[in-house]
């Protein structure tokens, strides 16, 4: 799922502190999952932001809300009514959220709550990690299951690379080194012959140097 | 190691002798005249010379400049060249312009990630790895296509080399394979990190040799010279992928201060007088990191001069 963190309140209080009625809108999907934009962190947030505007005596309306997801117009819809009376919104959604938000709302101000980061799993509650950089071609099936893409501080099709030390990146030590688990992965499967084969220049085009991505699902489409 | 080009580090390792590389930095500031200096120090004793390309993610001017500026010195000059800044069209354009002016030796990395440079907060590229760029290389020069697929007349005659790190630990094994798949994507020589830690190396080697891989690629043994006992517990500890053994630390640190470059210099000969006698070992590729102008003594000291004059 997308992983996200909340944006420091001073960054939020920054855009905000003008405004007399702003709505912090959550997102009930992958934002609340990691406890970064859903209906509890909307309401911390607003707390927040109360607290702000009485201890500086100004009189402001903080409205809270969460919507099953930002990503869908037909959820962003059900804020239709009642969005005229807000001078900005705060969106706790990730970056997609947040942009359809504004796509809708054309004449309203949108402040991102979060800053959006990866797609991770969690690996306990508070310790998010990247596993996908959504290259949009997966080679998962030649590495053992383990991407060097988004596991590789390199991004290298044949690695590991002669930085990596007992096992960890050269960047971190305490970031695995990818290839040493795909290369571990690999023997495990008794698919070692994988390893030392060369692997061509990766096709990039189908990853965001590609441009901006669109899915045409034909089968899909009505 | 089939293809011959006209490099004469190649000629060199060819005739089986034992051939010498070393390498210079170039410098952060537009001053040219340091790489001409650092070339003079070292010339009559190597047979190429590698200048590096943003060493350890440090902007400096740019490898291929320097090595054409050796180059028009009459000096054998080996491009370094990381994918960490450049994409593919950006790299084939430097080897074609590398090429152009007659350069025949190339050293095909990925490089050291940004972090540790003076621009950690940069994008980086790594369209290719150091072995899609041996693969690249190689179709350049025995094709004569562009991985676009354009295909051309005149080809880059390089002759293609790359690293090899024996003491990225703790896997010895996986270091030959990867070193096996530098092979299988056509490197034809290989410098490697430099050596401390001497067991380790000849474990490496042993694993080499059973498999033949020493066969099908030259390897060059990395050395570099400590300079005193505080550079040497900087490698052992903050430089990654170096192994440098305790016993290192405690020989250069037994001397007193003033003769520790000293005793780093007899280490360096020590060192090459035993790989010398490892099966696979074809040269030395002698990293005085900013001391270049010891490289003439450690080669002289080290049995490997004068360098042999090959018709």
């Amino acid at each position: 799922m997308i992983k996200a963190v909340p944006k420091p309140l001073e960054e939020i209080l920054d855009q905000v502190k003008d405004f007399t009625k702003v709505l912090i809108a959550g997102c009930d999907g992958c934002v609340t999952v990691c406890e970064a934009g859903g209906l509890k962190e909307v309401k911390v947030l607003a707390s927040a932001l109360r607290l702000y505007f009485t201890q500086a005596g100004k009189q402001a309306q903080i409205d809270e809300t969460s919507l099953t997801r930002q990503c869908e117009k037909e959820y962003l819809a059900q804020l239709s009514d009642k969005m005229d009376i807000y001078d900005a919104v705060v969106s706790l959604a990730c970056g997609c959220g947040v942009q359809y938000m504004a796509e809708m709302y054309n004449n309203k101000i949108i402040y991102p709550g979060v800053d959006t980061c990866f797609l991770g799993v969690n690996e306990e509650r508070g310790l998010y990690v990247e596993r996908c950089q959504a290259c949009g071609r997966c080679i998962l099936a030649e590495t053992g299951g383990i991407c060097p893409i988004a596991r590789c501080s390199k991004r290298m099709l044949n690695g590991p690379c002669g930085g990596s030390d007992k096992g960890k990146c050269e960047i971190n030590k305490d970031i695995p080194c990818g290839w040493e688990l795909i290369y571990e992965r690999l023997k495990t499967l008794g698919q070692l012959d994988r390893f030392e084969k060369p692997v061509d220049p990766k096709d990039w085009s189908t990853s965001r140097d590609g441009g901006p991505r669109t899915i045409v699902r034909e089968d899909l489409r009505i | 190691m089939s293809v011959t080009t006209p490099s004469k580090l190649q000629k060199m390792i060819d005739s089986g002798n034992f051939a010498v590389t070393s390498e210079v930095g170039p410098p952060r500031s537009a001053d040219g005249a340091v790489i001409e200096h650092k070339g003079k120090l070292i010339k009559d004793y190597v047979d190429a010379i590698n200048v590096t390309d943003n060493q350890t993610s440090v902007c400096r001017v740019c490898s291929l400049a320097c090595c054409i500026r050796l180059k028009l010195m009459g000096l054998e000059a080996c491009l370094q060249m990381v994918t960490r800044d450049r994409n593919r069209i950006a790299l084939q354009s430097d080897i074609l312009g590398a090429a152009s002016f007659g350069i025949n030796n190339i050293l095909c990395l990925t490089g050291d990630h940004q972090h540790f440079g003076d621009h950690a907060k940069c994008a980086n590229v790594f369209d290719l790895d150091s072995v899609q760029l041996i693969q690249t290389v190689k179709m350049m020069r025995d094709e004569g296509k562009l991985l676009g697929g354009h295909e051309f007349a005149v080809r880059p005659q390089m002759y293609i080399g790359a690293a090899a790190n024996p003491f990225a630990g703790p896997n010895v094994a996986m270091r030959v394979s990867r070193l096996a798949k530098k092979v299988a994507a056509g490197v034809q020589f290989i410098q490697t990190q430099c050596i401390y830690n001497m067991d380790t190396f000849k474990e490496f080697m042993k694993l080499m040799v059973d498999r033949g891989l020493h066969e099908k690629v030259a390897i060059l043994a990395g050395i570099t010279p400590l300079r005193n006992v505080g550079m040497a517990k900087y490698m052992q500890k903050r430089v990654p992928g170096i192994d440098v053994p305790d016993d290192i630390v405690r020989r250069i640190g037994g001397v007193p201060k003033e003769k520790q470059a000293e005793e780093g210099l007899t280490l360096a000969v020590e060192q090459i007088q035993e790989l010398k006698e490892v099966e696979g070992v074809r040269g030395f590729h002698i990293m005085a990191i900013e001391w270049e102008e010891k490289v003439g003594e450690i080669v002289e000291r080290g049995g490997l001069y004068p360098r042999p004059q090959l018709a």
